[in-house]
């Protein structure tokens, strides 16, 4: 494994992999010295384009955690904004010797663009990339999915545990949504169903080929009592370019409102309340549904950290091998 | 003037025949022709010779980008790619919306000498789309603009698309339009499709394009003007273009090398060397794009030449500029979609780069026939030869071509402008002495 | 483990095997480990006894067995663990990457304890070192001991094993593999569902 760009390359075992070690690296979390050794010496940068302060904290934390020596670059002024450019920016983290850099952009692409240049050779981890992928964040979705799994199942350990048959909804602004697309794809490896539910207005045209269900209507959507519902973050500006025509309007149709929690709770589905975060309150996701006992959001979080090790882990370990390493196709992440 | 004795070349691809270029002019054409005193003999066995190509769309980026490409390297570009003349775009800086610019292009191109440069003119100041520039001054100036064109931005405003359509009656002029209808198209990054869902780039839908198409196919139609259509893109521009046609509406239309070959797939690699406008489409799109070019629904080939430097292409996807070089390789693309498909003939390669852009463009001297009497505007093609391209080794300045690497068939072996050879043995010569 | 196991890898072509050890000899070498950890211990009072995975820990199991066989004060239960090092080995950027095994303390946890590390081989001594370091962040044990199945030599580090199987002196191109019931299930003859193997590999296969 060399980067970590998408999930839609991301194979069964590796995935199973990230998840099992996640699992061990969440144990270390329990003990009273919470921190590894395996990146000692070793130094990531958080090259981060795009403000996200949960996002950053979490790499932050999972790289400490592993002994690694962090720098936190906060490229406000990118070539977006006619600052220094991408590779005048890798090229100076290139020159500090950085062995992995977990990139945030706003521009989709460009942590593929970073992997792929000859200006920096250090791994690279997708933190988000504009509207195409978070693969992280599906990690920590998928490792949240398979504690409610072995949860509702009674197994006593999730090692080795996949999605297979498990019925995951995610709700909102898809359009938009990188991480609509990296659950989609690692959900539907790893074994499980998924069903976006949005206005047609923020579905992406070409989304037919796309392997899931895709329906209008929330109520629609939780009738089979689905084993998860994803609500996604709206932003409040997107009525402005017509995607729905009220915040009012969307809570009522497609937000989690008290009164869909209360139709699950009188079905007695087992299905689990995931929100990636930061939540609009009142918008997508009604605080009766945020606090209910369903809510896995601070899991979610705490699961961030764990997965996150692990990726930085499992990329910066063996990176010194004599061996030559198999071509990667672009975008792929080769166990 | 040294004349020049071509010797067995395939005129249009079908019969051998030699050549005798003198004064600028194509002397004899026949079998067994005996040199003439001092006259150099060219060898063009296996070769097909074809008239001069015609660029209808080509940026050379002079005045104002002199970083991405100047006239003189342009026009090199060009004459090693077999043209001997190419129709420049207006979106310089300044942009070409008036005489005084035109003039300074045509100019450049004039004394430069690698091929017949021609202006063409803003139809809108600035390329604002705001109010017509001052379009019969540029076709009176020594430049002799007959072609404008707002390409980069779409004349969008209905009133005054027709305003412009009309007014270029007046000498016979022609409005190419880009069309890209602009709320549809706003931060659009790529095709609208199954990619552009998965990557997570804002589309560019076909719609966009196709909608503006038939406005101005029905404008000229109301109006009875002509109108040509800049670089087709879709299924859906093809039928319109057809079923326009049908209906005896003058409008002419063209299709890139790129979008005949290259599909929205190359964005995948988030190498912004894909990123064009229009963008690449599907393989739907490029199969219909082929077939109208073969049915004669697609009229020309122009190349959308668009060089940029390295800086405005080695950055994130959306920040990147649009566009591809293209001169240098546009036969070779021709010849591999078209050609070795089946589809057309070397006679209608010539129709489509050569005659017909220049017809369009009305450039009298080109585009014309290989018979004797006519301007001396020739190109040589090796049709077995095959080349890998690499933009290093490419006259023009941008080396944003996104065959980079490719093997395409074909290669130049020379062009005559003029009756003066500016590429021999498929190497750059000298520009024209006459020009 | 990893220094003789792992780096095997798939095997590549014939290589010439020769059993060391069958599986009546690991019985009897670790009922003579268990004898001697009771010896050295006097008795089973706070003894935990923590594999290193993966075969480190099927051993524990089955020494700790013995131990309950032999002092019935024994809990095995409470006194068996599983001790993961990956993360604290010296060697992670040249070898592949790969899942950490779980860590299994029992809930008296090792403070004040004596501590028995089982392995399989003992050859460099990093394996070792890196379980010292991960027995720090876990609790501060009395007394730390190692028992090892079989040590082949070649030692990197100033360790050394108090409970050993079989020494087996080895040259360096030789591979020492050790085959458990628990953790290699590929079919072998009956006499031989444990055992240890030396491995001589093709010459072909070191290139």
């Amino acid at each position: 494994m060399r980067h970590l760009l998408s999930t839609r390359d991301l194979s069964y075992d590796a995935a199973l992999t990230i998840l099992d070690t996640a699992d061990q690296m969440a144990e270390v979390g329990h003990r009273s010295v919470k921190k590894l050794p395996a990146l000692r010496g070793r130094t990531v940068v958080n090259l981060f384009f795009e403000d996200s302060t949960r996002t950053r904290i979490s790499f932050e934390t999972a790289a400490k955690r592993l002994s690694a020596d962090v720098i936190n670059f906060s490229a406000k002024g990118s070539s977006v904004s006619k600052g220094e450019s991408l590779k005048d920016t890798a090229q100076t983290l290139a020159a500090m010797s950085a062995d992995a850099v977990v990139i945030r952009h706003s521009a989709s692409g460009s942590p593929q663009q970073l992997a792929e240049s000859d200006w920096i050779d250090a791994a690279v981890v997708n933190a988000g990339d504009g509207t195409h992928e978070h693969p992280t964040q599906a990690l920590l979705d998928a490792m949240t999915l398979r504690q409610h799994r072995a949860r509702t199942e009674g197994r006593e350990s999730t090692r080795g545990l996949d999605l297979e048959g498990m019925h995951v909804v995610i709700v909102g602004d898809v359009l938009h949504s990188r991480v609509a697309r990296s659950d989609l794809w690692l959900f539907t490896t790893l074994g499980a169903r998924v069903t976006f539910v949005a206005p047609p207005t923020l579905l992406p045209v070409g989304i037919a080929g796309w392997p899931c269900e895709v329906l209008y209507s929330l109520d629609q959507a939780l009738e089979p009592a689905p084993d998860a519902v994803m609500m996604l973050r709206v932003q409040r500006e997107r009525m402005h370019a017509a995607f729905f025509p009220t915040a009012h309007e969307y809570a009522r149709e497609w937000g989690l409102t008290p009164e869909r929690v209360a139709a699950l709770d009188a079905a007695g589905a087992s299905t689990a309340i995931m929100h990636p975060g930061p939540m609009n309150r009142g918008l997508e996701i009604s605080s009766a549904a945020a606090d209910s006992p369903r809510s896995t959001v601070l899991d979610q979080v705490r699961n961030g950290v764990s997965v996150r090790m692990s990726v930085l882990y499992l990329l910066l370990s063996g990176d010194d091998l004599d061996a030559p390493s198999t071509p990667a196709s672009p975008g792929a992440l080769i166990p | 003037m040294t004349s020049y004795l071509i010797q067995g070349a395939r005129l249009l691809g079908e019969q051998t025949a030699d050549i005798l270029v003198d004064e600028g002019l194509i002397r004899r054409v026949g079998t067994d022709l005996a040199a003439p005193d001092g006259a150099r003999v060219v060898d063009a066995a296996g070769l097909v010779a074809l008239p001069g190509l015609v660029d209808i769309h080509t940026h050379l980026r002079e005045p104002g980008r002199e970083d991405a490409e100047t006239v003189e390297t342009g026009t090199r570009a060009a004459a090693l790619g077999g043209y001997t003349a190419v129709f420049a775009m207006a979106n310089s800086d300044p942009v070409a919306d008036t005489a005084g610019v035109v003039e300074q292009v045509h100019e450049l191109g004039r004394s430069a000498g690698w091929v017949d440069v021609r202006p063409v003119g803003a139809v809108t100041v600035g390329l604002r789309g705001e109010r017509l520039s001052e379009i019969k001054a540029m076709a009176d100036s020594r430049a002799g603009v007959r072609m404008f064109s707002d390409d980069g931005m779409c004349v969008h405003d209905p009133v005054l698309m027709r305003r412009a359509l009309e007014y270029v009656k007046g000498f016979d002029g022609v409005v190419a339009q880009h069309a890209q209808e602009p709320r549809l198209t706003e931060g659009a990054q790529m095709n609208e499709g199954t990619v552009s869902a998965e990557l997570g780039l804002t589309g560019w839908p076909a719609v966009a394009e196709e909608a503006v198409i038939a406005r101005d196919v029905l404008l000229a139609e109301h109006v009875g003007s002509r109108v040509h259509i800049c670089h087709l893109s879709t299924r859906g521009s093809v039928d319109i273009v057809r079923w326009a046609k049908q209906r005896g509406i003058d409008v002419t239309a063209e299709a890139t090398p790129h979008h005949l070959l290259l599909t929205d797939e190359r964005v995948r690699s988030f190498d912004p060397v894909y990123k064009v406008n229009p963008p690449l489409r599907t393989d739907e799109d490029v199969r219909a794009l082929r077939e109208a070019v073969a049915d004669g629904t697609i009229d020309v080939i122009g190349t959308d030449h668009a060089p940029h430097p390295a800086e405005d292409k080695e950055c994130e996807w959306s920040c990147a500029a649009n566009g591809m070089t293209g001169l240098e390789t546009a036969l070779s693309v021709v010849q591999h979609t078209l050609v070795d498909t089946g589809l057309l003939t070397w006679r209608d390669v010539a129709r489509i780069t050569s005659a017909t852009p220049a017809r369009i463009g009305r450039l009298g001297t080109q585009g014309r026939p290989l018979a004797e009497g006519e301007p001396a505007n020739i190109v040589l093609w090796d049709p077995a030869a095959t080349t890998v391209v690499d933009p290093a080794r490419h006259a023009s300045k941008g080396r944003n071509s996104p065959y980079r690497g490719m093997e395409l068939p074909g290669a130049v072996r020379a062009t005559f402008f003029r009756g003066h050879p500016t590429v021999l043995d498929g190497a750059l010569n000298t520009p024209s002495p006459d020009a | 483990m990893i220094d003789d196991t792992s780096a095997a890898g798939p095997s590549t072509g014939p290589s010439p095997a020769r059993v060391i050890l069958s599986a009546a000899d690991i019985d009897r070498a670790l009922t003579r480990i268990a004898h001697e950890i009771l010896e050295a211990n006097r008795g089973s009072s706070d003894l935990v006894l923590l594999g290193i995975p993966r075969r480190g820990y099927p051993l524990a199991q089955r020494i700790a067995a013995k131990i309950a066989a032999t002092d019935p004060a024994f809990e095995a239960a409470a006194s068996l663990g599983q001790l993961d090092v990956t993360m604290f080995r010296d060697d992670l950027r040249k070898n592949p990457a790969r899942a950490p095994q779980p860590t299994r303390i029992p809930v008296q946890g090792i403070d004040g304890r004596t501590v028995v590390l089982v392995d399989d081989v003992l050859c460099s001594g990093r394996t070792v070192r890196a379980a010292l370091d991960a027995l720090v962040d876990v609790g501060r044990p009395r007394v730390v001991r190692l028992a090892v199945l079989v040590d082949r030599g070649h030692r990197e580090l100033p360790i050394r094993a108090d409970h050993v199987g079989k020494n087996l002196p080895t040259s360096s191109q030789e591979r020492v593999r050790v085959r458990l019931t628990e953790t290699d299930p590929d079919p072998r003859p009956a006499e031989h569902a444990d055992c240890v193997v030396i491995e001589t590999p093709a010459p072909a296969a070191r290139a």
